[in-house]
């Protein structure tokens, strides 16, 4: 006679909607669809650059069509939910031992917020926006 | 002892985390605002192609665009796997084509600011 072990149903696809934990784990990792998709776009405006004064303002105009904007924003709000959840895991992903004692998350975790509107703010400077 | 390319592998998608923490945003932000009419003035045609001919920031774009690809292809790998598709050698060796293919083209993009 085969054993007929519990198979606890858990769907495959959707199993990330039974707990608001999950939910959390799955929002972080799906940011990388839209990190990919920026390093895709800066790939394709390098090579619209590459192809002279034309090709970059047709580049610039499929910009500013209906869905560019929208589709950017997304992209952003994914990037910036990538930045936030990466930097509060720093104390977890890499803990700074000092003697006996370990960093402090809370230090660490400040440290790289800073270090990024540090480095927003140098970006945004050296492109020119204001 | 047996070798794995784990370290490397995983070392890379961390590289690329932390720099699409830091810089993901503020490059997403730049081409938004270009896609609401306001350009930054880096975006001008001259400036931003005498920008990418320089070779530090080609190096620096390059290295952007690699880790940026290879740290979305592992996560996506391990998200796939998460959803169900359980064909992790099939996954992964297509996703770090893809990643590994995107970088190559970007080598070849920017040489093209140096030939002319």
């Amino acid at each position: 006679m085969s054993r007929r072990p519990f198979v606890r149903p858990v769907s495959t696809t959707r199993w990330y909607f039974r707990h608001p934990r999950y939910l959390r784990y799955m929002s972080r990792e799906i940011t990388c669809i839209f990190i990919g998709a920026l390093a895709v776009l800066m790939l394709v405006a390098l090579d619209r650059l590459s192809r002279g004064p034309a090709a970059w303002q047709a580049f610039i105009d499929a910009l500013q069509t209906a869905y560019a904007a929208p589709f950017l924003l997304l992209i952003l709000l994914f990037a910036v939910h990538n930045a936030s959840s990466w930097f509060n895991v720093t104390p977890k992903a890499m803990p700074v031992q000092i003697g006996e004692r370990f960093l402090p998350g809370s230090v660490m975790i400040a440290a790289h917020y800073v270090l990024w509107a540090l480095v927003s703010l140098a970006v945004l400077w050296f492109a020119g926006v204001h | 002892m047996a070798k794995s390319d784990k370290p490397i592998v995983w070392s890379l998608f961390a590289a690329g985390g932390t720099l699409a923490a830091l810089l993901a945003p503020v490059l997403a932000l730049l081409l938004l605002l270009a896609a609401l009419g306001r350009p930054p003035a880096l975006f001008a045609y001259a400036t931003m192609h005498a920008f990418a001919s320089h070779w530090l920031a080609g190096l620096a774009l390059f290295v952007v665009i690699a880790l940026f690809l290879w740290h979305a292809a592992h996560r996506l790998r391990i998200t796939l796997h998460d959803l169900g598709l359980r064909r992790d050698r099939e996954v992964s060796v297509l996703l770090y084509l893809a990643a590994a293919g995107g970088s190559l083209y970007a080598i070849f993009v920017l040489l093209r600011f140096w030939s002319h």
